[in-house]
């Protein structure tokens, strides 16, 4: 049996200050890890959630984003009549030909203006995505200046609120409805009618056609049937990889400076462990060299250490975990650069990331903690009875 | 003086304690002089640019294009001397993270109107001769290791198909802040071939991006401004003035909470080392209470106990800093090099400098608060029996 | 153990010396002496002499240069760190002058420790934890912490710690050393108990006359040197 747990806990809870500095440094650590990822996780759901594997969304084929995408309405009628469509109640064609651009807002009490996507749709454009419920006020009337507006850009633009009015396009537009999209990035765009939208912005052109499949299996031989047809430069991808695609360069930046940051601010908390488990081993030579005495071995003395710092790290994690987790209840909102428009999302905390910087502090207390137990686990009883 | 002379032995005292402690705030400072360097990075392309020079952009967004009648029109006014016009390309160089901003752009005016980009006049005239001719900067030249008279392919994401650019010229900055991280080709080239492929939808032909505008008189930027503005009121087009810093800090603006999330972050480390270095103040001073009470005994102040705490706290913190400032440089040369055209500036700041110095003063400070105090409060006889 | 004529430790030509920087300084030469089983006995000599040295030496937590060192019929001198640990735990039993309690455990668990190095159940650990709580008389003071005890407190905490596995030897460096005279004494009874009760043998190294009175034998330790048996 190794050397009693109570011991080790004791040891810490003796020295108050120290243990809360020392794991208050690594919570810190553990903090800036878990937010970083929570919110690599919380832009991942909102754009592949925005995504149904069932639809297939048709850009220009150079396009990445549908604003850059051009279709004209010959090509549009091609795509509409793929085999692959599928029908909805009363035959309805699942297709809807969309027009997108971006339009320059206000924030709500600032000056500061972001690009926010305003979407044209036919009617069937809220059938394809089922995840968009009207929260407030009603849904738009064809062939009117009426628009809705996501629940993420409503509260935080001048004239996005319901009974609100916008004006671009040499008209004004009244907002008839806010809409909730499921925490998607529907929820960051407004909705209008894709003709009074066109007729405004004097764009005879859809940016894409959404259209549902009447077996998602089939993907493979639409996609190549629309990209194989020279009338058409279009090209095809899954609703979901679409939107997937679309998170990739902030997503990646996200990650690549969560990392870099909690690699960097470790090697400080590593440090606070590694000064506060040698300061424990000074401060207990003589009880080093008793418990060696009474017939402990290396290993027990060893494992005694490291299993102290190991809790030094684990309360970091609780803590640090604890404070990550209330920011679950923030959002960020930001330009996504690849789409050029403004994207709100949360930060998610799932199980995984849990797990994750929990082993991250447990490391983390680990490295701090070895050093410090090897050389406790080497002195000689001898000399470690003779220290006062 | 034997009180500097007592808190340098102490210093000296635990040499491994003390040496983990300078290293864990060296981290830290750079890694908070490195974050200041990346906001600052942030903000780089509004720094560099001009609070004299107007940009008139489409008043929906800067998705819709202007007409390139209005550079007429615009010349027009009184007071202004020069407009230019750029067309954003959004082209790939071989693959998607050699990011560098491209712009189609008027070659007879363009240099003019940016006299911060300095070419020789050989070169300039290389350009201007040649269709399919195009300038780069000198940090793009070195990064990509491009020369004159090389070919550049660039895959158009807005403009279809691959297009070859010869580098003709490569301009120098004015100053350290200017960006010479750009790309500029013949504004006709892109034209004439849109026109060939696209002749019956016009529309996307003999459009421009933005108008830069040159005035007489800085002080009547504002009212030039509203003079433009007022020229295309309910036309096609409408358009919005503002002067250039304005233009970019709206950029920066739309990704603000990254630059938020990037300062808190920075901040987060400066926690994290201020608990590393409080716990090591906490220890020391704990070890010593005897030694304190013994000082005390021989009647020596609470002040002088204080001020031993604080000297000691206050060499620890400023030999890190020094250290961490000192190596803050090659650091960000490294960074900077790493990143390539990301940060088209990316310099340390004075400013950083004087932050990260504040910084140490604060953590010597505070980190000695708690220590210093209880040593100040342990009854002498108390603080004699107690023994590590 | 029956037989108490039989020595229980064997030493012949024992040498030991410590590196002190580029110097040798020689600790013991030559030490040749036995130890019968159930003797207690009480090594004596200024300090420098070695005393502790052999002590070190015979509880197996220090090892020899050159000799032969038997206790218990064990060479222990072969014997690898691991195999001397399990050793210790069965064999000896220790006494500090400065009783080496761990602070942050009750007197309850520093007596406890030796018995987490054996395979007994807590119920069997808490009866005999008990029990030899009983018999230094701190039945009543089980959950205190060493820093609520006084120091004869500490140490009987300490002795109980020493027998409670069972050993067959006791080593005692300076027992009473940090003690004033009335709790010494409890000390030296409790000592004087254990050997002639539970038989225990006893090595007892100690500068001070009074306490060497309570042992049977008393041997002279001096520059490294034994002296002569009397």
């Amino acid at each position: 049996m190794a050397i009693p747990f109570s011991y080790i806990i004791r040891n810490l809870i003796t020295r108050k200050l120290t243990t809360l500095l020392t794991a208050g440094g690594m919570a810190l650590v553990v903090f800036v890890f878990a937010t970083v990822l929570m919110l690599e996780e919380g832009l991942r759901k909102t754009l592949v959630e925005t995504g149904s594997p069932d639809n297939v969304v048709v850009t220009r084929r150079s396009a990445e984003t549908e604003i850059q995408s051009v279709i004209n309405r010959d090509q549009a009628a091609i795509v509409e009549s793929q085999p692959e469509v599928a029908y909805g109640i009363n035959n309805v064609r699942l297709t809807s030909k969309e027009s997108v651009v971006l339009i320059s807002l206000i924030r709500r009490g600032s000056d500061k203006s972001s690009n926010v996507l305003i979407r044209g749709v036919g009617k069937t454009g809220i059938l394809l995505r089922p995840q968009v419920k009207i929260v407030s006020g009603r849904m738009l009337k064809p062939g009117l200046s009426e628009i809705i507006a996501g629940k993420s850009i409503a509260d935080r633009y001048n004239g996005a609120g319901i009974g609100e009015k916008l004006y671009f396009g040499k008209r004004e537009w009244t907002v008839v409805g806010i809409f909730d999209a499921g925490n998607t990035g529907f929820d960051s765009e407004i909705w209008g009618d894709v003709d009074q939208l066109m007729q405004a912005f004097r764009r005879p052109v859809y940016s894409s056609i959404i259209l549902k499949m009447n077996d998602p299996t089939k993907f493979q031989a639409l996609k190549a049937r629309i990209e194989g047809d020279p009338r058409l430069t279009l090209g095809a991808k899954k609703e979901s990889i679409f939107y997937a695609e679309q998170s990739q360069v902030l997503s990646n930046f996200i990650r690549y400076l969560g990392v870099a940051l909690s690699g960097f601010f470790s090697v400080g908390a590593i440090i606070g462990a590694m000064i506060t488990m040698y300061a424990s081993v000074a401060n207990r030579i003589m009880e080093i060299g008793t418990l060696r005495a009474l017939g402990f071995r290396r290993n027990n003395i060893l494992s005694a250490f490291l299993t102290e710092s190991l809790i030094l790290g684990a309360v970091g994690g609780v803590i640090g975990l604890v404070l990550a987790s209330f920011m679950q209840f923030f959002t960020i909102s930001t330009m996504n650069w690849q789409s050029f428009s403004e994207l709100a999302f949360g930060f998610t905390l799932n199980s995984s990331i849990i797990i994750k910087s929990f082993v991250f502090a447990l490391i983390m207390g680990l490295i701090g903690g070895f050093l410090p137990a090897v050389k406790a686990a080497h002195l000689s009883i001898v000399d470690s009875l003779r220290a006062v | 003086m034997h009180f500097l002379k007592l808190i340098l032995r102490n210093t000296l005292r635990h040499k491994l304690r003390t040496g983990l402690t300078i290293l864990g705030i060296i981290v830290a400072i750079v890694a908070f002089g490195l974050l200041r360097t990346v906001v600052d990075a942030w903000y780089s392309g509004a720094e560099g640019s001009s609070e004299t020079r107007l940009v008139t952009r489409n008043a929906i967004s800067l998705v819709f294009h202007l007409p390139i009648k209005y550079q007429d029109r615009i010349k027009k006014l009184r007071g202004v001397t020069e407009v230019t016009h750029a067309s954003w390309f959004g082209g790939v160089y071989i693959t998607e993270k050699n990011f560098f901003p491209q712009f189609a752009i008027d070659a007879k005016t363009y240099f003019d109107v940016y006299s911060e980009y300095i070419i020789p006049p050989k070169e300039l005239t290389a350009f201007t001769t040649d269709r399919k001719g195009c300038v780069i900067g000198r940090k793009l030249a070195d990064v990509y290791g491009l020369k004159i008279g090389d070919t550049v392919p660039i895959r158009g994401t807005i403009y279809p198909g691959t297009w070859k650019f010869n580098v003709r010229a490569i301009y120098d900055g004015a100053e350290a802040k200017t960006d010479t991280s750009q790309f500029f080709f013949h504004w006709d080239y892109l034209n004439e071939s849109r026109k060939r492929v696209i002749a019956r939808s016009a529309r996307t032909t003999d459009w421009v991006g933005v108008y830069a505008i040159n005035i007489s008189e800085p002080s009547r930027a504002s009212e030039i401004s509203g003079e433009v503005d007022k020229l295309f009121k309910n036309s096609l087009a409408e358009t919005r003035t503002e002067t250039e810093k304005a233009f970019q800090l709206g950029f920066v603006s739309m990704t603000e909470a990254i630059v938020v999330a990037i300062r808190i972050v920075s901040y987060v480390v400066i926690l994290i080392i201020l608990a590393v270095m409080a716990n090591t103040m906490a220890m020391t001073a704990r070890e010593r209470t005897s030694e304190y009470a013994t000082l005390k005994a021989l009647g020596f102040s609470h002040l002088f106990i204080s001020g031993l705490i604080y000297g000691e706290s206050m060499i620890i913190a400023f030999l890190g800093t020094l250290i961490g400032i000192l190596l803050t440089f090659p650091v960000a040369a490294m960074f900077s090099a790493k990143v390539g055209t990301l940060f088209p500036v990316f310099g340390v700041s004075l400013e950083t400098i004087y932050m990260q110095a504040i910084v140490a003063l604060l953590i010597g400070i505070t980190a000695a608060v708690i220590p210093a105090f209880r040593s100040a409060q342990v009854p002498i006889v108390e603080g004699l029996r107690s023994i590590g | 153990m029956g037989n108490s004529s039989e020595a229980i430790v064997h030493i012949k030509h024992l040498t030991k010396s410590y590196r002190r920087g580029e110097q040798t300084v020689p600790v013991l030469t030559d030490i040749t002496f036995d130890i019968p089983t159930g003797e207690f006995i009480a090594l004596m000599g200024p300090s420098g002499s070695g005393k502790s040295t052999l002590l070190n030496l015979i509880a197996g937590i220090d090892k020899p240069d050159s000799g032969i060192l038997k206790v218990g019929g064990t060479d222990i001198a072969l014997l690898s760190e691991g195999e001397l640990a399990d050793w210790r735990a069965a064999n000896i039993g220790f006494i500090f002058q400065f009783y080496n309690l761990m602070p942050v455990l009750t007197a309850f668990e520093n007596v406890e420790l030796p018995l987490l190095l054996t395979p007994l159940s807590f119920k069997e650990r808490q009866e005999r934890v008990e029990l030899a709580l009983v018999m230094v008389g701190l039945s009543d003071r089980m959950e205190h912490y060493p820093s609520e005890l006084s120091g004869g407190q500490q140490q009987r905490v300490a002795i109980a710690r020493a027998f409670i596995s069972d050993p067959v030897i006791l080593v005692a460096d300076e027992p009473t050393g940090d003690l004033d005279r009335t709790s010494a004494e409890e000390i030296l009874a409790i000592l004087d108990r254990l050997n002639k009760e539970m038989e225990k043998t006893i090595i007892m190294v100690t500068h001070d006359p009074h306490a060497a009175k309570t042992a049977h034998l008393i041997r002279h330790l001096e520059k490294g040197e034994l002296d002569v048996e009397n």
